[in-house]
């Protein structure tokens, strides 16, 4: 969170910045601002990931076995949730607290659906968040380009589309569609497959194998 | 003052030496940790008013005090103490974000619905500049001027309160705190009580509102001052933090109240870390004299078994009875001392540490951490006025709380790395300062202009 803060303090500088340059407040430099919030946020993620890899390093050599007691993987998790808390706190929090205060929504011509779409843009944005944050370290950690290009990409498509509001079809729907394919992406890179998914449904069979363990390994003793 | 008590670790040797060693074998940093500690408590005390104690809380002192010996160590046992120093370390930063989040939701919930800590309604006498000058340079004048005022009615408390304590004189001491958090426990709950419920306009009559804060008083004196379950210790300490946080960030002018915030984060880190400084010159003189530091306001997160108190009866107590002990001094260190006059109460968070005198005695301890009140106050004090001022609301607010726990979190860290007592405030206020000022001046526009188009980054 401290990490998307500064990502957030950082692209708010350099909007200012240009603004105050400029002297005119417009779409254009809008645009540019949210363009450079969202290489900033996955510059910050980026610092993340190497922040936490040396604590995973550091943690390893002090714990007895080698290992240290949160992978990699969790880390990923936690840094894209809390990546996403963060946001979808700033986003919604004065929404929140603007919506019980008396007004109507919408009575100068904008949408009076903004609660409800606000509401839904921030779910996906968090969900997505933490899928990005996944991949992203996975990426990272295999060394591989394409991961990284990929969650960049649909980072800076999902905020693009949110600047067609109030045209809700074009963006909510996509919004949600990539949020599920992220999703399902994210979950193969954490090691999840169907196989995995019905496995975990038919608990039997796993306290079977451990049973039979068990007894391959009284065998001996009892000999 | 944040301290962190290694116990010896009873996975290890059985063997009391061991542990006893383990334990002694803290470095007599720690002791001076305690001592910073007990000075703030002491300065707190002095101060209250309007310094919270936040000063002293902030020492972070590592290890367990060791008042007696020499400490034996082995590099198989700094290894492992350094690792288990990790492990529950890192437990116990979350049970420090806990109690330091509620104090803060209940500062915020407070200012954002009960209009009177928000009013302005005069001054404490320890800002006698007014802020409501025409001019800037005017303005900030004052504001500087009022901070040096703050600041050295502060350092004259702290001092005064490490010659009571040098020349022994306990039962003023203890007679200036149990005052202190007398006031605090009734007057500001009655001030408190009344304002909500003229907020939500909900009638109370005089019996019941009597019974209800007489009933709340005592229990809590008792908490805090002699026995009583740790969770309802925890919580009448966060309850006097937040009760202290309110009246200083109802009487201290805007401008004022982010000087003295960052004048005290230096003033502590100096007070902590120089040689010369008055809390150190307590802790060692409560080394030197193998006794606990007075109780000083802190809370902790873990039932700290008593181990070789300086109290003649104490061989003859056994671990529970050495237990409440522990509890008591801590629940003295936690209470905030309010001043005589002053509505405030100021509340210093030094860290008491148990100097070990008997090493027989030495019981197992939790490993715990410790943090003062006075830190407590002032990360809520932050937190509030951004939530009173600053015209980004929740943003900033949201901004400043990450700001805080990071920096405690920080601070944390380097109590297990350097293992001697720190300061809790330089790092939170310094961030929290950053965040609030660049977020309300910066990024709120920002987010305003994203959001009035929906826009999602």
């Amino acid at each position: 969170a401290f990490f998307w803060l500064l990502s957030l303090l950082a692209a708010s500088l350099l909007w200012f910045v240009s603004v105050q340059l400029s002297g005119r407040e417009d779409a254009a430099l809008l645009l540019l601002g949210a363009a450079a919030a969202v290489l900033l946020q996955e510059l910050c993620r980026f610092a993340c990931f190497k922040m936490l890899k040396k604590a995973d390093e550091g943690l390893a050599i002090l714990s007895e076995d080698g290992q240290s007691p949160i992978s990699l993987r969790q880390m990923a998790y936690v840094s894209g949730l809390s990546f996403g808390i963060i946001s979808g706190l700033f986003s919604i929090a004065n929404i929140l607290a603007d919506s019980a205060g008396p007004g109507t929504v919408g009575i100068h011509g904008d949408s009076p659906y903004y609660f409800i779409t606000s509401a839904f843009l921030t779910m996906a944005l968090v969900l997505l968040h933490t899928f990005w944050g996944i991949i992203f370290f996975d990426a990272c950690e295999r060394r591989r380009a394409g991961g990284l290009g990929l969650v960049v990409g649909s980072h800076l498509l999902t905020s693009g589309l949110t600047f067609l509001n109030p045209w809700y079809e074009a963006s909510l729907g996509p919004i949600f569609i990539l949020t599920l394919c992220t999703g399902l992406w994210a979950f193969g890179t954490a090691g999840g497959s169907l196989r995995n998914v019905l496995k975990c449904l038919s608990c039997k069979q796993k306290t079977e194998g451990q049973v039979m363990l068990y007894s391959a390994l009284q065998v001996p003793t009892e000999e | 003052m944040i301290t962190f008590m290694n116990n010896s670790d009873s996975e290890e040797e059985p063997c009391n030496e061991r542990t006893s060693l383990m334990s002694a074998e803290s470095p007599p940093v720690p002791s001076y940790q305690d001592g910073l500690q007990a000075s703030e408590a002491g300065e707190a005390q002095a101060h209250r008013k309007r310094r919270a104690g936040n000063s002293r809380g902030p020492n972070i002192t590592g290890g367990e005090t060791s008042g007696s010996g020499v400490p034996v160590r082995e590099s198989a046992l700094e290894n492992e103490e350094e690792e288990l120093t990790l492990k529950y370390g890192a437990k116990h930063v979350i049970m420090l974000f806990v109690p330091v989040t509620l104090c803060m939701i209940v500062v915020v919930a407070t200012i954002k619905s009960v209009r009177f800590y928000t009013e302005k309604n005069g001054q404490l006498i320890y800002t006698p500049f007014s802020e409501d000058t025409p001019s800037v340079g005017q303005r900030l004048l004052n504001s500087v001027l009022n901070t040096i005022v703050m600041i050295s009615v502060i350092i004259v408390m702290t001092v005064f309160l490490v010659l009571l304590y040098k020349y022994r004189c306990y039962k003023f001491i203890h007679g200036w705190l149990i005052l202190s958090s007398l006031m605090l426990l009734f007057l500001f709950t009655y001030i408190y009580l009344g304002e909500v419920l003229k907020t939500y306009n909900v009638a109370m009559d005089y019996p019941t509102l009597f019974i209800v804060i007489w009933n709340f008083g005592a229990v809590g004196m008792i908490c805090i001052h002699w026995k009583g379950p740790l969770q309802l210790q925890q919580a009448y300490l966060i309850m006097i933090s937040a009760l202290m946080a309110l009246v200083f960030i109802k009487y201290l002018p805007e401008w004022s109240a982010w000087v003295i915030l960052g004048a005290i984060s230096i003033y502590d880190l100096m007070a902590v870390l120089c040689p010369k400084g008055p809390l150190r010159m307590l802790v060692e003189t409560a080394q030197e004299r193998n006794e606990p530091i007075f109780p000083a306001l802190i809370y902790s997160s873990a039932m700290m078994w008593t181990v070789g108190m300086a109290k003649p009866d104490t061989a003859a107590r056994g671990p529970s009875q050495q237990a409440w002990d522990a509890a008591e001094d801590g629940r003295e260190h936690l209470r905030s001392p309010l001043h005589a006059e002053s509505q405030m109460s100021e509340t210093r968070s030094p860290v008491p540490t148990r100097p070990v005198t008997s090493l027989e005695e030495l019981e197992e301890e939790e490993r715990g951490v410790k943090l003062g009140l006075g830190d407590f106050i002032f990360y809520s004090v932050l937190v509030g006025k951004a939530a009173a001022t600053a015209s980004g609301d929740w943003n900033t607010t949201l901004a400043c709380f990450v700001a805080i726990l990071i920096g405690l979190c920080l601070t944390l860290l380097l109590l297990a790395v350097f293992k001697k007592a720190l300061p809790a405030l330089p790092i939170s206020i310094t961030f929290g300062l950053i965040f609030y000022f660049s977020t309300d001046n910066l990024v709120r526009p920002f987010m305003d202009t994203l959001a009035s188009h929906q826009l999602y980054i």
